[in-house]
């Protein structure tokens, strides 16, 4: 069975930097993946490399997803093909408004898959229902993308993105920083809905808390650009107790 | 008076001196009108075209951009009805109460001036000018702060376009639309001046369009004088779509009277040289002012959109906003005066100017300016010229957004801050659809 992402001896650079050094990951369909690592350790650049932002420069390896050439796709293609970023910091951006927004990444994608257009009714209603299932006012949806929301808004206005654009492989990078508890569990409550058979996920976080909500299959921990251990949700626990110093002192 | 003499005329000056020499004897007017346009001619020939080295034009070069002056329009040719009855295009599905001017001309036989509302009068200026009653020299100059080369020639050489006022307390519920065309297939000079006059309290909402075909060099210098009355209201957008070879000067005076509120938006969208200036005096107090402009161009197009704000009386509130989007190897300009004179007090003005550069080649320049003689004002300014930014554009394609699309998406964002302070919502879903089409035959 192919592997639903297949990352393998990974190196890339931003700013002429080294910061991933051959990193591999094998994620299969219906697996939740935590990716732990203490700060600067490469977590949020290896989600933007795979998404595809401008700036990084793959050195070496390879990266598939469901079996195709992840770095033969532009940033979009890769989206309509399944790939989903939960950003750590989501953009702000004036002038267009969150439902517009919305209407054209779900066409977009759609329309590249060769399916039919959402009609802006059904679009409409779609999202309104994701909206007050996450707790975000409708009236949100008309305002300019994330301007003006609170950190906690802006993560559930991630994870309403996710709902409706129902990715393959969902990358949530530290969803939970900046998030109060009960935003924490709205939030874990929206993503836990989209656990299915044919979805994996890979969950970034810095703190175990988050872990209790969105239970993973399996932890990896990130340190200098590289997986450095692997094991299951206990692992998690662990993390917590001892902390980084011991892969901080690796990594220098 | 030291004004600067020009003893070498360059060959569109020395056309333009042969024009007024050949036209004025049958120009309309009585002996006041016309010691008033020859005085308007004296003052141009002394200081011939606007230059590099002319501080209110720096950005628009007309001695470089006129090579010669074309030949003064003739009275329009009624085959041509048919070009001005698809003119318009902006309003095509909007209901307002047009008002054609074909090269210059006044044309109520394609106007529709059925069912005027009670307090509204329309006129051909000419017909107006030809009364010669003692304030038109003053109408002819209107309230222009400083000398301006642009509308001394247009003093001197308009023949005719719109006179419009409003009676008192008058509040006209349907748009006025002037649609202004050139016409014929050869280049010519094209002069019109109107005038909209607004009672006290009155309330108008007017659209200005102006059109040529591809291909035809003319010289296009239209001015339109807005007198608006004390607590008066009047929203105004003026549309450049003009031939690809069309040299568009364009000048806006207005003269706004205590509490009322102005609203102006000039939307360049087509033409190959455009100057489209505008000069507002905010003379009675508390008044309300906004002032906009939006550059759409591309290719080797030359947009300048001027402004020159008076805030004349105290209390008064503005905001200035200029966008220019630049493609190809075009060329948009920005110079915006902002003038507080002493008796302003608690004047709040803020004026920004942004530009975004799609192209390598493309070019902007803004130029912001403040001059303040009263101590107790709020008054800011900012300018910026940039690129479409990379972060937002990766935020959106990360969504599935493709390239060209997540542009159009942020470059309609940059310039719907303007469009959506339009008042008219069918006006504003128009001009937004023409910047959408803009941006779709993008290359
Ligand atoms: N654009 C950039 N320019 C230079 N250095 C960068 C850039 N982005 C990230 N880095 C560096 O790369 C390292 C990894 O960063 P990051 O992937 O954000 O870590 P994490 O998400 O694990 O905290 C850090 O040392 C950071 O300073
Ligand atoms: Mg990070």
């Amino acid at each position: 069975m192919t592997a639903l992402l297949e990352i393998r001896d990974l190196k890339a650079e931003v700013a002429g930097r080294q910061i991933l050094n051959g990193l591999d990951l094998t994620v299969n369909k219906g697996e939740i993946h935590a990716i732990m690592g203490p700060n600067g350790a490469g977590k949020s650049t290896l989600s933007y490399v795979l998404s595809g932002k401008p700036g990084y420069t793959i050195t070496g390896g390879e990266v598939y997803l469901n079996g195709e050439d992840l770095f033969a796709m532009e940033a979009d293609e890769r989206a309509a093909k399944g790939l989903f970023l939960a950003f750590q910091y989501p953009l702000e951006i004036p002038g267009v408004a969150t439902l517009t927004f919305l209407r054209s990444a779900l066409n977009a994608q759609r329309r590249k898959r060769g399916e039919e257009e959402l009609s802006s009714p059904d679009l409409l209603k779609r999202v309104r229902e994701l909206a007050k299932q996450l707790g975000i006012d409708p009236d949100m949806l008309r305002r300019p993308l994330n301007v003006g929301f609170s950190g906690g808004e802006k993560k559930r206005n991630e994870t309403l993105q996710m709902a409706l654009l129902e990715p393959k492989l969902c990358v949530l990078d530290e969803t939970d920083s900046g998030l109060d508890i009960d935003a924490l569990k709205v939030v874990a409550n929206g993503v836990n809905q989209l656990r299915a058979p044919e979805r994996g996920m890979i969950v970034i976080t810095h703190y175990q808390r988050l872990l209790d909500y969105i239970v993973p299959d399996v932890v990896h921990v990130l340190a200098a650009g590289r997986i450095v251990e692997t094991g299951g949700k206990e692992l998690a626990l662990e993390l917590e107790a001892r902390g980084y110093a011991q892969y901080q002192s690796e990594a220098a | 008076m030291n004004a600067p003499v020009t003893t070498i005329r360059t060959e569109a000056e020395q056309g333009l001196v042969d024009a007024f020499t050949a036209a004025a004897p049958s120009l309309p007017g009585g002996v006041a009108v016309t010691a008033a346009r020859a005085a308007a001619f004296e003052a141009f020939s002394r200081t011939g075209l606007p230059h590099r080295r002319t501080e209110a034009w720096r950005y628009t070069d007309l001695r470089r951009f006129m090579r010669d002056a074309k030949p003064l329009a003739p009275f329009p040719n009624l085959d041509l009805a048919a070009t001005a009855a698809t003119a318009g295009f902006i309003a095509a599905d909007l209901d307002f109460r047009r008002l054609v001017v074909v090269d210059g001309i006044f044309m109520p036989s394609l106007s529709d001036l059925s069912g005027l509302e009670e307090g509204l009068t329309i006129r051909s200026f000419g017909a107006v000018l030809g009364e010669d009653a003692p304030l038109l020299p003053d109408v002819l100059r209107d309230a222009l702060p400083e000398y301006d080369p642009a509308m001394a020639l247009n003093a001197a050489l308009a023949r005719d376009g719109v006179w419009i006022s409003l009676a008192p307390g008058v509040a006209i519920e349907r748009p006025l639309h002037l649609v202004f065309v050139s016409t014929g297939e050869s280049p010519t000079s094209v002069f019109s001046r109107s005038r909209v006059t607004l009672g006290a309290g009155a309330r108008l909402s007017l659209l200005e369009t102006h059109e040529a075909a591809d291909g035809v060099a003319h010289q296009v210098n239209a001015a339109l004088g807005l007198l608006v009355g004390d607590a008066a209201e009047l929203t105004h957008v003026k549309v450049t779509a003009e031939g690809d070879a069309v040299l568009h000067v364009g000048s806006l005076i207005a003269s706004v009277g205590a509490r009322a509120k102005i609203s102006t938006c000039g939307f360049a969208l087509r033409g190959a040289v455009v100057r489209n200036q505008m000069f507002v005096r905010l003379a009675g107090a508390d008044t309300q002012a906004e002032i906009s402009g939006v550059s759409l161009l591309g290719g080797r197009q030359h947009v300048d959109q001027s402004l020159l704000l008076s805030h004349a009386a105290p209390g008064g509130t503005s905001r200035e906003t200029f966008k220019a989007v630049v493609d190809g190897t075009a060329h948009a300009a920005f110079q915006g005066k902002i003038a507080v004179e002493q008796a302003a007090q608690q004047t709040d003005a803020r004026m920004m100017a942004r530009a975004l550069l799609l192209s390598e080649e493309a070019e902007a320049y803004c130029k912001p300016e403040l001059e303040i003689f009263a101590d107790d004002v709020q008054c800011g300014h900012g300018a910026t010229v940039g690129t479409l930014d990379d972060q937002l554009k990766f935020y959106l394609m990360a969504r599935g957004i493709p390239a060209k699309e997540a542009e159009t998406l942020l470059i309609q964002a940059f310039v719907g801050e303007v469009l959506d302070g339009i008042a008219h919502e069918g006006l504003r879903e128009a001009l937004t659809a023409a910047t959408v089409n803009w941006l779709e035959a993008r290359a």
